[in-house]
């Protein structure tokens, strides 16, 4: 039984055993094992050369990892935190996301990002960012975020061999959430699949990350009510698997976004439109979106104002079966 | 200020670099040929032949000197005014032309010259010659990275962030600054307070070295002394190209709005390609029929290279969408099919 911060340990263990071309660069991954441990070990077994402390600097992290990447190594970047991703923008957008495009081919850019987002742990201010919608938009790169330990050590090893640029967002909230059966070898998550995590009927609610366990409380909540949602866990966010969700929404006829980044632009507005796109007149109800309020994150006394709870989701279940 | 060759030609003989003279005629055959490819570019430009594009009149002995001192294993990151660098290195004319024309196709670098793409953003590239030098190091390969830039880059943060990154890990890094005076219209003593850039080497741990610019020797003998410390692991070193930026910034930059025609003047006596062909004369390299043959030469391969890029089929729409991902993703194949089915209804 392993939680998701032991799952994601054994992923980079094992991936860097059987990959020379993977190390790992970040701050305070190596001795310290990183803020959160999730390096742990990693140093002590493949040295400083593959487990590299690097100097407090978000674009060089990244801006060394395409150097890296482009000259045929597969690094695994670290951010310590979602809020201090921003520095490396203009190194994620205008460079890892389309060095495959401007170079026809020759070159790619096969970097792992990896970093804790979301609220709902009470944190100080930056520690608490879902601004995942940012890199959804940008062609070229693609992004994940497990709900699960399961989930989060084969999806990592599969951002780890995927050829393309990826953004790894691993839920804070779920770090030490919960524990599960993970097998101890490799084996892949494959990225670009969703999963029906709780089948149902009438509704269909889509959500990822942190807000997974969420709706199923939500869920768990409304089943006295004699409702049974679907639950589809998006998992990788980019490119999204829109047919997963297309099916099931078909044979639902409702569906419920849960999003704990604000809401306008967020990545639930996209999903909402493929949805009425493709399926409006198989909708018994107008979509519905239970997201995070278009407001700063407030600070830990405030945080509950903004954080999708249980009863907000089946409080938003409700109000669509009801319509 | 590190110098070989004066303004009238004359060489410092203890600093005089062992090349072969048929090197030194190649040199400038290279230097040539950059200013004439250049200056074609420019006339296109100005035909509506050629999109917006940074010429590269004055640089030809930064970009030609330091280039020269490469080796095959040796990777090099350009910015977007390179060049002499480009044709030094053997990149077919027709790629440059093609890509300035607005096709990527150009940016399709030949397997085997390692050479990186053109980054646009000022100074974003500095980190990635930085981590592929740090890869070279991890193969222990005997090898070294150069990556060019201009004197704004220095303000940015990733010029900051890559040098401090290569003097912690002590990489295989050349970095050339070519400081030619201007960022668009920022003189450089308004982009910082230091008096030279090379200095800033020292507050990232290594050395660096303000050189002649527009002084082709120069530029080859601290590149090659660079390059050879890097790979025999002394780690990186920082090469301000101090030289003067003779054109506009851009095709669509007008320079006579912020700088005095009296100081393009003097710079223009100070014209690399002339240092050069005093000194080769004086040796007896340089002669009229040679300096004919050369431009017929640079002519020939211009325009070829001109008509190849003009005739290279413009690209369909798969061109603009297979790149984006190693595969085509599900809803990227059902939006080129749907463009597509678009262009057959309303051809473009």
């Amino acid at each position: 039984m392993l939680n998701m911060v032991q799952a994601l340990n054994q992923a980079m263990h094992l991936e860097m055993e059987r990959d020379p071309r993977v190390l790992i660069l970040g701050e305070d991954i190596g001795v310290d094992g990183g803020v959160f441990r999730l390096t742990e070990g990693l140093l002590k077994k493949f040295g400083e050369e593959r487990v590299i402390d690097t100097p407090l600097a978000e674009s060089a992290i990244v801006g060394t990892s395409i150097g890296m990447a482009v000259a045929g190594l597969r690094p695994i970047a670290e951010i310590q935190f979602m809020g201090f991703i921003y520095v490396a923008m203009n190194q994620i957008i205008s460079h890892a996301a389309r060095i495959r495009n401007r170079s026809r081919g020759r070159f790619s850019v096969p970097i792992v990002i990896r970093t804790p987002y979301g609220a709902g742990v009470k944190a100080l201010e930056h520690h608490s960012e879902s601004t995942e919608a940012l890199f959804c938009q940008i062609p070229g790169l693609k992004v994940v975020a497990p709900s699960t330990p399961y989930d989060a050590k084969g999806l990592l090893i599969a951002a780890i061999r995927d050829d393309d640029p990826v953004i790894f967002l691993e839920p804070t909230r779920l770090y030490r959430a919960g524990r599960q059966e993970v097998p101890e070898g490799l084996y892949e998550v494959p990225l670009g699949q969703a999963k029906i995590v709780r089948e149902g009927e009438g509704i269909t609610v889509v959500a990822w990350g942190a807000m997974i366990p969420v709706v199923e409380k939500a869920a768990d909540a409304v089943a006295k009510d004699g409702l049974f949602p679907e639950v589809v866990d998006l998992r990788t966010l980019a490119p999204l698997d829109r047919e997963t969700v297309l099916e099931s929404v078909r044979r639902t006829g409702r569906l419920l976004i849960v999003h704990e980044a604000p809401q306008t632009c967020g990545l639930g507005a996209e999903v909402a439109a493929f949805i009425a796109a493709r399926a409006m007149f198989q909708l018994a109800a107008p979509i519905g979106r239970v997201t995070g309020q278009d407001i700063t994150i407030p600070l830990a006394k405030g945080e509950d104002y903004y954080y999708p709870s249980p009863e907000r989701v089946a409080w938003g279940i409700k109000k669509i079966m009801e319509s | 200020m590190f110098q070989i060759l004066a303004e009238d030609g004359r060489a410092a003989p203890e600093r005089e670099p062992k090349l072969a003279a048929a090197d030194l005629k190649k040199v400038y055959r290279l230097m040539a040929m950059t200013r004439a490819a250049d200056l074609k570019a420019l006339k296109l430009q100005r035909q509506g032949r050629m999109g917006t594009f940074a010429p590269s009149l004055g640089h030809e002995a930064c970009q030609v000197g330091s280039a020269f001192a490469l080796q095959p294993q040796d990777w090099v990151f350009p910015y977007f005014r390179d060049l002499g660098t480009y044709i030094t290195l053997g990149l077919p004319l027709k790629n440059y032309y093609l890509y300035w024309m607005g096709n990527e196709e150009g940016m399709r670098l030949p397997a085997g010259l390692n050479i990186f793409t053109i980054a646009v953003p000022v100074g974003s590239q500095l980190p990635h010659a930085v981590g592929c030098a740090m890869a070279m190091k991890y193969r222990k390969e005997r090898a070294a990275t150069i990556v060019y830039f201009g004197d704004g880059a220095t303000s940015e943060g990733d010029f900051n962030e890559a040098l401090n990154f290569a003097g912690v890990f002590k990489t295989p890094n050349v970095f050339v600054c070519v400081n030619n005076q201007y960022a668009i219209s920022l003189p450089v003593w308004k982009q910082t307070a230091a008096k030279t850039l090379a200095e800033k080497a020292a507050a990232f741990g290594f050395e660096g070295i303000r050189a002649d610019g527009n002084d082709v020797l120069a530029m080859y003998v601290l590149t090659q002394n660079a390059l050879e410390k890097a790979r025999s692991g002394g780690g990186p070193t920082l090469i301000e190209a101090f030289t003067y930026r003779m054109g506009d910034h851009t095709t669509s930059d007008d320079a006579s709005r912020y700088r005095q025609q009296q100081e393009v003047k003097e710079w223009s006596k100070r014209d690399p390609i002339e240092r050069f062909r005093l000194y080769l004369k004086g040796k007896g390299l340089w002669d009229d029929a040679f300096e004919a043959a050369i431009q017929k030469e640079a002519d020939d391969l211009i325009n070829r290279a001109v008509d190849e890029a003009e005739k290279a089929p413009p690209p369909q729409p798969e061109d603009v969408f297979i790149y984006t991902y190693k595969e085509m993703t599900p809803e990227l194949n059902r939006q080129l099919a749907e463009l597509k089915d678009f262009l057959k209804r309303e051809p473009r």
